[in-house]
């Protein structure tokens, strides 16, 4: 429509903006909240956004690169071996079963071997971006599910490599390869033969790992060092950036180059840094690259054969579907994780455009077949957080498990209710210990498998989101007298405060925390209760080595009682000191200045100075003095 | 009106009726401040400067408790070892309790006929609390009779309900003033003229 780039700027934020807040409020997803903005702007219904719709795409899978770099860096590589198995094992049986499912399909609606061969390449590919942002809107990363989902997800990013690398052998015309590359990079592997190319591949991957430590993490320390925020964010960017193109040049998929830096990473002392600083890109990218999808559903190639696409469309997803099934079958996933799995990387992914694209370019594909595809692609990505809402709200409360079960009251007294939120390790040993003394609580957990085990074990148990209103007042929130959040999660324990605080003023509610500076937040919000993690238990530790040094026990106990007390006032003093800037790395700049004041502190006060009592020299020490004088 | 301060140990105070039925009466009264020990310091870490301030702003205080193996739990005396400070409580310039008035009142299994010289605890319960009478003595304080509810192994909730009238009439008195005369030579207070149930 018009060329002016801020204009550009202006739609799509704006069609960001009102679509994705719409969607909220609805409850839902913010994917879909994008991809209906790029429908609306786009060239069949408002038209702002035309043909350079295409260029956006390309530029929004940086959105996509941000984000597994971003995944990457919170695994950390013991981690990522111990995944091996599942990586491989169901990734392996999605990617094959879904290929000989879709090429069976393709052969028989008609098309050349070679066509249904590279279709069901791309089908066989879900949306990494979809998926994973829906996963993590729900906090449902380190469920069984969201594991599996992302073996899944990463073997494909993985597989998408050898794909590329196999479609020009199925070219007819071999000469214009090199010519066709895709996007016009300079690809340093088609030149090389094959023996080299893998050797490049490897080397590279090598030189990623040997940068992030030797380049990499010196570079970040300087730049830490200089204490100007928007170096670092700079820094944060070129660090994707390089990966990103190293990968390019040497033809790997740069998401999965970036991944790789991410977990090559994951083990600095940066890791937090470089989260929070590329956390608000990588969302609006992502968000930029669904309004492209969005925006680039043809509406003409749909009308034109709206039944056969409509057809495809569906045999696809089933098709997908059942091969997801069974994969989270053969696995052993419980029910409802398997139906999760199954709506959740139902779609057909965004490497479907690059792969469909260069095989095109290659002549394999011809434009119908391409658009047609490109279309299905596009409606399939927008299905999926659809699929998921019907998946949640229809189909899993019947079969999966459930959210609330309703069970015969018991003799213990309804009337001195305490929901408990997040059965974890924390949660558990509560949990326990207030059953041993006849006191049951209503369990909030979003863990499904655990959550089964607990109602086995007879316990009142909610699934789902804990900051969700409707289940925690289901669960009988007006009714509690205490409410304990048992979680680590300092935007739980945030969003369950104020809404007691707001609705429910009658509930008292005891905090768990990690650290120090979520105690100052949940103590600036108004809570007394807070109870950090670790520091009992650290005091404990403490005690032991002492003791093992000679102290004695008795002694000891009552000097960590009172280091707890002084603590714990130091803590409410200093949590009033206002503190604004919640970057990461001022944050920890601070936490050392205040434990370098604390520990200068203790060392002045002593260790018997404030404890007199069963000391006879301190009592013949006064006497002296008082005959003296 | 002078005001009480009541130290109560029961380390199971949700199981003694006789206690229930005591601290209940007198709980709520005016000018009385109940101070229970194993609720406030669990862990026997005991909050020496809380401690002297109350001690401070009291004039009478009572030390409430069971005998256990004839002396108190031991919180009150882990209580008496940190707070009686050398210098504050006694010691050349220990002078911040002097004069109060200090008590103990007390919970026996056994009945009074057996803490006597011919019973099975030998002593009588006077000769089991010196300690107690002896440490308020070198604090200065004057100390007074017990007040005791001996033998509540077979006591029935309607006599317990007669002793804790009769504890709630003596803290009255506590609250104006005890004269000599009304304790002359008792060795309980619950026998004193003012306090006789009829």
């Amino acid at each position: 429509m018009t060329g002016s780039l801020l204009f550009e700027a202006i739609v799509f934020l704006a069609g960001a903006i009102l679509c994705v807040s719409i969607a909220k409020r609805f409850g839902l997803s913010s994917v879909i909240g994008y991809l209906l903005a790029g429908v609306l702007i786009g060239p069949y219904v408002l038209g702002f956004i035309g043909n350079e719709g295409d260029d956006i795409l390309h530029f929004a899978e940086f959105g996509v690169v941000m984000m597994l770099f971003l995944i990457g860096l919170e695994i950390e590589p013991k981690n990522f071996w111990k995944m091996r198995k599942t990586i491989v094992g169901m990734g392996g049986l999605q990617v094959g079963g879904t290929m000989l499912l879709s090429y069976i399909l393709f052969t028989l609606l008609g098309l050349e071997w070679k066509v249904a061969l590279v279709i069901s390449m791309a089908v066989a590919l879900s949306s990494t971006a979809i998926a994973m942002q829906t996963i993590k809107e729900k906090g449902l990363m380190d469920s069984t599910f969201g594991t599996a989902s992302f073996s899944i997800l990463l073997f494909q990013d993985i597989i998408v490599i050898f794909m590329l690398g196999f479609i020009p052998l199925l070219s007819n015309s071999d000469g214009n390869v090199s010519a066709e590359n895709q996007d016009g990079h300079s690809n340093l592997l088609n030149s090389l033969p094959i023996g080299l190319q893998t050797l490049a591949i490897i080397l590279s991957v090598v030189l990623i790992i040997v940068a992030g430590k030797y380049l990499i993490v010196p570079m970040m320390r300087k730049v830490a060092k200089t204490g100007v925020r928007e170096l670092l964010i700079a820094a944060a960017f070129l660090i994707v950036f390089s990966i990103s193109f190293l990968m390019e040049y040497v033809g790997i998929s740069p998401a999965l180059g970036a991944f790789l830096g991410g977990v090559v990473l994951s083990n600095s002392e940066f890791k937090h840094e470089l989260e929070s600083t590329l956390e608000p890109f990588k969302n609006l990218l992502l968000g930029l690259f669904f309004m492209a999808v969005g925006a680039s559903i043809n509406f003409i190639v749909i009308a034109n054969s709206p039944l056969t696409i409509g057809g495809i469309l569906v045999a696809i997803i089933v098709l997908k579907a059942i091969v997801l099934f069974i994969t989270g079958h053969l696995f052993k996933l419980k029910l409802d994780q398997k139906l999760l799995l199954t709506f959740s990387l139902a779609q057909i992914g965004e490497f479907a455009f690059v792969l469909l694209a260069f095989a095109s370019g290659l002549n394999i594909l011809q434009q119908d077949q391409m658009d047609m595809m490109l279309v299905i692609t596009a409606l399939s990505m927008s299905l999926t957080p659809i699929l998921g809402i019907i998946n949640e709200r229809l189909i899993l409360p019947r079969i999966g498990t459930k959210e609330s079960v309703k069970r015969p009251m018991d003799h213990i007294a309804k009337s001195q209710k305490i929901i408990l939120v997040g059965f974890g390790n924390f949660g558990s040993t509560i949990g326990r210990f207030l059953r041993s003394h006849g006191v049951e609580t209503t369990i909030l957990d979003h863990d499904s498998s655990r959550v089964d085990f607990l109602r086995k074990m007879g316990f009142e148990v909610y699934y789902g989101d804990a900051t969700r209103i409707d289940l925690l007042e289901s669960a009988g929130i007006a009714e509690a007298k205490i409410v304990i959040c048992a979680t680590n999660k300092i935007s739980v324990s945030k969003a369950i405060s104020s809404l007691i605080k707001d609705k429910y003023p009658h509930v008292e509610l005891l905090i768990r925390t990690k650290d120090r500076f979520d105690a100052y937040e949940l103590l600036n919000l108004g809570n007394e209760n807070i109870y950090r993690e670790s520091l009992e238990t650290s005091l404990t530790l403490a005690k032991d080595v002492l003791s093992k040094l000679g102290f004695r026990k008795y002694t000891i106990n009552r000097q960590v009682r009172n280091f707890i007390k002084y603590d714990e006032d130091s803590l409410r003093r200093l949590a009033t000191e206002p503190n604004h800037d919640d970057d990461y790395i001022f944050k920890v700049k601070k936490e050392l200045e205040q434990q370098e004041k604390f520990l200068n502190e203790d060392f002045k006060r002593g260790i018997v100075e404030y404890d007199n009592h069963w000391d006879s020299e301190y009592i013949r020490a006064i006497l002296k003095n008082t005959k003296e004088s | 009106m002078k005001k009480i301060l009541i130290l109560f140990s029961h380390p199971k105070f949700e199981k003694s009726r006789a206690n229930s039925a005591l601290i209940e009466r007198i709980k709520d009264k005016e000018g009385v401040t109940l101070h229970d020990l194993y609720e406030r310091y669990p862990d026997f870490h005991i909050d020496v400067d809380k401690e002297k301030e109350l001690l401070n702003e009291h004039d009478v205080i009572i030390w409430h408790h069971p005998l256990y193996w004839y002396s108190c739990p031991p919180l009150m005396k882990q209580w008496i070892d940190m707070v009686l400070e050398f210098n504050w409580a006694y010691g050349p310039k220990g002078v911040a309790l002097q004069d109060k008035i200090c008590l103990n009142v007390i919970t026996t299994g056994g009945s009074k006929d057996m803490y006597c010289s011919e019973g099975v605890n030998s002593f009588s319960v006077n000769q089991f609390l010196r300690p107690f009478e002896q440490t308020a003595k070198l604090c200065g304080m004057k100390y007074l009779p017990p007040f005791a509810v001996m033998g509540t192994h077979k006591l029935n909730d309607e006599d317990l309900q007669i002793y804790a009238n009769q504890y709630s009439k003596l803290i009255g008195l506590l609250q104006n003033t005890v004269e000599r005369s009304d304790i002359k030579d008792t060795l309980f207070l619950n026998d004193i003229e003012k306090l006789k149930i009829s």
